[in-house]
């Protein structure tokens, strides 16, 4: 015979405030934790959409970011020559090599404040065998001129990146000519020109990288023992989107770490809140517990009952944790990624899952509180409780 | 104080809720103690710098060289004392794991100009004889169990290949922004393995008078501004805050963390000081007939609240303080010199106190108010 | 003059849309070194007049003089003051703080005054010697009998000395032995220690002890008996 929800609910009623005051602790430590992991998600996300599975980057061998990398051309003539590249609609083999270099940007509201932009060089085929990036503005830079198309998520946060404006870089002025966007990964937060442009003033006749959509998708292990095993180069192959991925692996980890220890903290204190209202919640009722045992109720249902009240009003605070943190999704923020040692935008990505483990835990939270309270209540002695 | 013994009584009434309460300000100021601390520790390392010293970097950016050649010239200019050139190896030991900074320096101008890094003078003079020699902090030791005279090999990711040094010297740090983990070894050596034309990384100039240092600063970047290797030359202190900035809005993130854990934590105590006050109003009545009066009631109520909180902050504070210097943290490398400063804990103390009035005053005033003919029927 | 004046006093409640009048026009004295029972039906104003004379609760019309002093003119914070100094209250309910033993539920008064540590612990001992509980000063209240409870109580309300005892229902929660201990401790502080003593009773024991009664119907006094 189950205790009827509506005893826990009228009883949850009278003490409004102390219920209340729960209910919120387990609220913000649930915010806490979406909040941090969206922070997470976000930046892992960026990086994780920034490369496809159906290409491969080429670094040389050793290099651990395309930073540490330099390619000859001759090392890009003999990969567009090889058989596991696939070839585009006009017939070219989709290869693309590309310079890449870090440039101090003055950050638009404190031009004091630098931050380490990726300023990558590309060819035509950068547009096709990167399948996400579009322009969304201007137009593509002419050839021969020094134009640069700018990442979406510069063009708000550093100044003089607006199309037709200058920006100046490696000593000399740069023309704006396009934006672009890139499904929000990190290619968004780079400057892209002509690799025979960029050339000349920074590393000279050398590519940090070489990228190429694969004929074969699933042909990825054969094209990489085909390229680590000619002996004409000392490269690597990585798939691209693990690569990305891998580069998200020290900051990612960091900030998930982070998002646990700080939540878990927190959560030890909301649940000793918790704790507390039950027992006094328990204490206050021991009259009502004992009328209901001599009623003929089991003490299993006791202990039901109040685990349940205790889960529910740990519930109740989950949910608004969830709406109070929902607002940051979508917020814009960035970080140098100490992997690459690049500035790189991200949002905060909150997703529905995210917030199913936030309701979750606020339930656990509310369970774990309230088991020793509810266990008290189940193996109250009646007499004494009577008296 | 004559009434510390009431309040503790009424404290120990129900003990457990007291330990509870008390852990969990403790918690959250642990928490509070240690972002704030992140935020401390990066502004620190970002105040380092001698006043003296000045960097030279690739004015396109820094991870462009510049030529060794302009060592001579900076050297010859008035009010130079000494210059001193570094290059970022970045090798990686073992798997990689544990990242750490390894550079290749000029190793007698270079530990000239840094008397923050203290090396026991035998080992210096191992290190600045053996060309394959290599330098490293205190906390390498104990990292990867290394000792001197050992043999080390970091794999090349920039400059390809194995790389292997004999462990010469350990250098104790006076300043925590160094960092204990760094390994340095001999440009020289460096520049024979990668057989190109002497390239530096960036260059270390010492002066005089650091008063002149803007002067000298810009002329050093006068001299080189229309070479193929421009550079942007600024005091150390710029160079070390210009990381700082790369972290990004971390005292933003930071400090919204804090406040909602403190809040939460708030929310918690005000809790467990409402449920002892509501279940204790007819105590009140009777110790208001006995002559107690509202003020001092208000008091005691008060008082309790601050025992409580206070209790939780030396808990929280102190634990922080202690633990993060036991376990000597700094953050795998990313945050040297981690350690919670005094400042921090006059500020968590205060939150304890914001705590004590903010969790406090609802009770307080309750009971400062009770009308005591009516509170006292309700206790008959 | 009387110890206790009560001077043509009217007191009225509200009661949610009720008015009750408790007292019309009471006048009546105490003098000082008496004991005397109140006594009268349920709603008589018993317990109110009680606290009247606490200053407790303050009279609609009328004065209320205890000493000398007019305490229905005073206000909420002198008649904190004027209550430790002035007045010991028994409740019915002995109403000792559980989380104190005897001995600390005793010195609460004294925390109130300047009184050194050294000499707040002499009045207490003095008081548990009196009430005949000194080997039960670490005891909390949960450890001891009703009328050990009781007595308790009783110290707790001499210890500072006051002007007068006031007891609401003493004996009401006590069996009939420990009821005779608590009425003969509080004939003894009267004839002894010159205590003057009100207590509000229902039990005629206790009237019997006390050396006047006076009896309250409706707010009005209806009888002053002495006893002799």
């Amino acid at each position: 015979m189950r205790i009827p929800f509506i005893y826990n609910v009228r009883s949850v009623m009278q003490r409004p405030y102390s219920t209340a005051l729960t209910a919120l602790g387990i609220a913000l430590v649930v915010a806490v934790f979406i909040g941090m992991l969206a922070l997470a998600n976000g930046f892992a996300a960026a990086l994780a959409k920034t490369g496809s599975s159906a290409n491969v980057i080429v670094l040389r061998r050793g290099a651990d970011s395309e930073l540490s990398s330099g390619l000859g051309r001759d090392v890009a003539s003999m990969i567009a020559a090889s058989p596991h590249v696939a070839t585009g609609t006009d017939g070219r083999p989709l290869v693309s090599p590309e310079v890449y270099v870090l440039i101090p940007l003055g950050k638009s509201f404190d031009t004091t404040q630098l931050a380490n932009v990726v300023v990558r060089g590309v060819s035509d085929q950068a547009w096709m065998v990167r399948s996400n990036v579009k322009m969304t503005a201007g137009q593509r830079p002419t050839s021969g001129r020094p134009e640069v198309c700018v990442g979406q998520r510069l063009v708000a946060r550093f100044p003089h990146t607006g199309i037709g404006q200058s920006l100046h870089f490696a000593g000399r002025d740069w023309t704006v000519a396009c934006h672009f966007s890139a499904a929000g990964s990190a290619f968004e937060s780079e400057i892209w020109g002509e690799n025979e442009q960029f050339m000349p003033v920074f590393r000279g006749e050398v590519f940090q990288s070489i990228t190429f959509r694969l004929k074969n998708p699933a042909a990825f292990d054969d094209a990489r023992r085909a390229l680590q095993d000619d002996k004409r180069m000392t490269v690597d192959a990585h798939r691209e989107s693990d690569f990305y991925s891998q580069q998200s692996q020290l900051l990612g980890r960091i900030l998930a770490i982070l998002a646990w220890a700080i939540t878990s903290i927190m959560a030890v204190g909301a649940v000793f809140g918790a704790v507390n209202t039950m027992y006094a919640a328990i204490a206050a009722r021991s009259p009502e517990i004992a009328v209901l045992m001599t009623l003929g109720f089991k003490p299993s249902s006791v202990l039901t009952s109040f685990l349940f009240e205790s889960a529910v009003i740990a519930a109740v605070g989950g949910l608004i944790g969830c709406l109070l943190a929902l607002p940051i999704n979508g917020l814009v923020t960035s970080t140098t990624n100490w992997a690459s040692f690049s500035e790189i935008a991200f949002s905060f990505r909150v997703t529905p899952l995210l917030l199913l483990n936030g309701f979750l835990f606020a339930v656990v939270m509310g369970l774990i509180g309230g088991f020793f309270p509810a266990w008290r209540a189940a193996r109250l002695r009646v007499v004494q409780a009577l008296r | 104080m004559k009434y510390l013994p009431l309040v503790l009584a009424n404290l120990g009434r129900h003990k457990r809720r007291t330990i509870l309460t008390i852990l969990s300000v403790a918690l959250a100021l642990f928490l509070f103690a240690s972002l704030r601390t992140v935020v401390t520790t990066i502004n620190a390392s970002s105040r380092f710098g001698g006043a003296r010293r000045l960097v030279a970097l690739n004015a396109t950016g820094l991870v462009f060289p510049l030529p060794l050649s302009y060592a001579n010239r900076i050297k010859a200019m008035p009010g130079v004392h000494n210059v001193s050139w570094a290059n970022w190896f970045g090798g990686r030991y073992g798997d990689g794991k544990r990242f750490f900074a390894n550079f290749a320096v000029d190793p007698e101008s270079y530990l000239a100009m840094y008397p923050e890094i203290v090396i026991p003078p035998d080992q210096r003079q191992a290190f600045l004889q053996d060309r394959t020699g290599a330098l490293i902090g205190k906390r390498l030791l104990s990292e990867f169990g290394w000792k001197l005279g050992q043999n080390v090999t970091l794999q090349g990711t920039i400059f390809p290949g194995d790389w292997t040094f004999t462990v010469r010297a350990v250098y104790t740090p006076t300043d925590p922004a160094i960092g204990d983990d760094v390994l340095i070894f001999h440009h020289e050596y460096f520049d024979e393995r990668i057989g190109r034309a002497g390239i530096a990384g960036w260059y270390i100039v010492e002066i005089n008078d650091a008063s002149q240092a803007p002067t000298i600063a810009k002329q050093i970047d006068d001299a080189f501004r229309n070479s193929s290797s421009p550079t942007k030359t600024g005091t150390e202190r710029e160079f070390q805050a210009s990381f700082a900035t790369m972290w990004g809005n971390v005292s933003l993130l930071m400090g919204t963390i804090g406040l909602a854990v403190v809040f939460a934590i708030l929310l918690v105590t005000a809790n467990a000081m409402m449920m002892s006050a509501r279940e204790r109003t007819g105590e009140v009545a009777v110790l208001k007939t006995i002559g107690f009066s509202d003020r001092l009631l208000f008091g005691l109520v008060m008082l309790e609240a601050g025992v409580l909180a206070l209790t939780g902050a030396f808990l929280g504070l102190g634990g922080a303080k202690l633990l993060y210097k036991a376990t000597n943290f700094n953050a795998a490398g990313f945050l040297p010199g981690f350690n919670v400063t005094t400042a921090t804990l006059i500020l968590g103390a205060a939150v304890a106190v914001g705590l004590m009035l903010a969790s406090g005053l609802v009770p307080a005033l309750r009971a400062a108010r009770l009308p005591i003919v009516q509170a006292l029927r309700h206790v008959e | 003059m009387a110890l206790v004046e009560i001077r043509d006093v009217y007191k009225s409640f509200q009661r949610d849309t009720q008015k009750i009048d408790v007292f019309t026009d009471l006048s009546l004295d105490i003098e000082a070194g008496s004991f005397t029972a109140l006594m009268g039906p349920s709603g008589s104003g018993k317990s109110t007049l009680l606290n009247l004379i606490a200053g407790l609760d303050k009279p609609t019309r009328g004065t209320v003089r205890v000493g000398g002093a007019e305490v229905s003119a005073m206000s909420a914070g002198q008649l904190a003051t004027w209550r430790a100094r002035n007045i010991g209250f028994v409740f019915q309910s002995f109403n000792l703080l559980p989380v104190l033993t005897a001995y600390q539920n005793i010195e609460l008064p004294l925390l109130l005054t300047n009184l050194s540590g050294k000499d707040r612990a002499e009045r207490v001992r003095i008081a548990l010697d009196v009430v005949g509980l000194s080997d039960r000063a670490d005891h909390y209240p949960r450890q001891l009998s009703g009328g050990q409870e009781q007595r308790t109580a009783i110290a707790r309300a001499i210890v500072a000395d006051p002007t007068v005892m006031l007891l609401d229902e003493p004996t009401g929660q006590l069996d009939a032995k420990s009821s005779q201990e608590v009425l003969t401790l509080l004939q003894r502080l009267n004839n002894e220690f010159n205590k003057t003593i009100v207590i509000v009773t229902h039990d005629a024991h206790a009237a019997d002890r006390a050396k006047s009664v006076l009896h309250l119907e409706k707010g009005d006094l209806i009888e002053k008996v002495a006893v002799a």
